[in-house]
């Protein structure tokens, strides 16, 4: 299982960033710097690496980072993974990112102060995660200025994943077990609980396990209309003398907003990878979760055609 | 329910009734709030409430938006608000700071309980200010037991949004009107 989680942990994305031509202030101009981007990771943290590459180029001023894909801004507090797999459904090798360090768009994208900005973002979504699993923050407020600075680290070390695991597990935020009747915690289609696989007094009911498919279809019904006659009319779960374990937590990002009426789900991206629907949730929850305790689900959609009325 | 047991937050299911007044000038602060509404929540909760406070006894008049909107993950309510000038240029975080009342707003600001993020706004996808919503049902259960009569007959989710609005609105100067709370 550590093999699985490691591979992913070290995944990477290639990136070949282009300076803006508005601030290339010499000729030539610089080539684009090429740059191995690590999946968990985010884009401010690679300004030190790029700058040098373009610093004798660049208008004077102050400094003011920020990244764009074919004209889009793209928000610096979603892991680069996420950005890459959500807005290249064609994978794009090398990635082709433009940078600019002048025109902060101060209009559409928060402030960004390089490290810092990012380490508490990944703090604050850490704390969101505690705080749907446990009901509260304390794990994470509580952290030792040093449990931090290493958890820290291990992040945005290219994936120092033992160190990571050290410092997490005291934060008491668990895996998640199989699920084999489909408990869903109904008052928020964003979280989950499950029964945890520490139990083993034959809470294992029979029936089919909670696939990732079903994750999908709980969180997008719209785009499933035909209801399934399986696992997902199974009750909730009432039983006092279940161990409520945490509930992992999914964001999904959706990657159009048209009306479900003929959209299907074309494809499903996690870490890069389109598992089997088949697969466990548990199994994707497990090994596919980023270092902020969120499962990024991209999906990808087919959108019905347009009939486009003619002239009479 | 069980006041005792309550863990501060509100869960959707619970039906939400805004009660509106439109008050007139008191301390040349002016609320308009939406007019009797009952909104319920749902699974895809959000509650936006817009109000706008108007101060108008600066040279340099600061317009601020208030939206109210559902945090599903942290189940209550959070303060999203901007601030601008009449000519649009938007206000940076340190003249907000000026701006705001400076006795209970820095108490508020200092507490561990409420301190203002910059965030993009769930729906209208800008930055806007955030009041952090991670201590919000520790101090709305702490606000819920201190009333005797409460912890026996049980909280009213109608008294929720008020008494949330009460704590969180004085961080941007924002007074709620004791008629408001009388209502039936």
């Amino acid at each position: 299982m550590m093999e699985a989680r490691k591979y992913v942990w070290e995944g990477a994305i290639p990136l070949q960033i282009h300076l803006h031509e508005s601030e290339v202030t010499t000729l030539p101009p610089p080539l684009p710097a090429l740059i191995l981007a690590p999946r968990i990771g985010y884009l401010p943290l690679l300004v030190p690496h790029i700058k040098p590459h373009f610093s004798s180029t660049l208008p004077p001023g102050i400094d003011t980072v920020w990244f764009d894909y074919k004209g889009l801004p793209l928000k610096w507090y979603i892991p680069t993974g996420i950005l890459f797999d959500l807005l290249c459904a064609e994978p794009e090798r090398p990635w082709n990112l433009t940078v600019h360090f002048r025109g902060y768009p101060g209009n559409i994208l928060i402030p960004c102060e390089g490290e810092d900005s990012v380490k508490w973002s990944f703090i604050n979504s850490l704390k969101e995660a505690a705080y749907i699993i446990n009901g509260n923050c304390k794990s994470v407020m509580n952290m030792s200025q040093p449990d931090q600075v290493e958890l820290w680290r291990s992040v945005i070390n290219a994936g120092n994943l033992e160190a990571y695991i050290r410092v997490s597990s005291k934060l008491k935020l668990g895996t998640v077990g199989d699920e084999y009747a489909a408990d869903l915690y109904s008052s928020s289609l964003n979280s989950r609980q499950s029964i945890g696989d520490t139990d083993s007094t034959g809470q294992v009911k029979t029936g089919k396990c909670f696939t990732l498919l079903d994750a999908v279809k709980s969180l997008l019904p719209e785009y499933f209309p035909y209801k399934s006659l399986n696992n997902e009319e199974s009750s909730r779960e009432e039983d006092k003398d279940e161990e409520k374990v945490p509930s992992e937590n999914l964001s999904e990002h959706v990657e159009s907003c048209y009306s479900s009426d003929d959209a299907e789900v074309k494809l499903v991206r996690i870490q890069g990878i389109e598992p089997k629907l088949e697969i466990p949730f548990s199994w994707v929850v497990n090994n596919l979760v980023n270092p902020e305790h969120f499962l990024h689900l991209c999906v990808c959609l087919k959108l019905p055609q347009v009939k486009i009325p003619s002239d009479t | 329910m069980d006041i005792l047991s309550w863990d501060g937050t509100l869960s959707s299911g619970g039906r939400i009734l805004i009660i509106g007044e439109h008050n007139s000038q008191e301390e040349h602060d002016e609320i308009s709030c939406p007019q009797k509404e009952e909104t319920s929540c749902s699974e895809k909760e959000e509650l936006i409430d817009i109000a706008t406070l108007v101060q108008s006894n600066c040279s340099k008049v600061p317009y601020y938006d208030l939206h109210i909107i559902y945090s599903a993950s942290y189940r209550v309510p959070v303060l999203f608000f901007r601030a601008y000038y009449s000519d649009g240029e938007p206000l940076g975080f340190n003249a907000i700071e000026k701006d705001l009342p400076a006795h209970s707003a820095k108490a508020l600001l200092d507490s561990k309980w409420t301190f203002i993020t910059q965030e993009e706004h769930p729906y209208l996808n800008r930055p806007w200010f955030k009041l952090h919503p991670c201590g919000t049902s520790e101090w709305m259960k702490l606000l819920f037991h201190v009333d005797v009569s409460v912890a026996k007959n049980g909280v009213t989710i109608e008294l929720y949004l008020l008494s949330w609005l009460s704590v969180v609105g004085q961080v941007v100067g924002l007074r709620i009107p004791l008629e408001m709370l009388n209502q039936p």
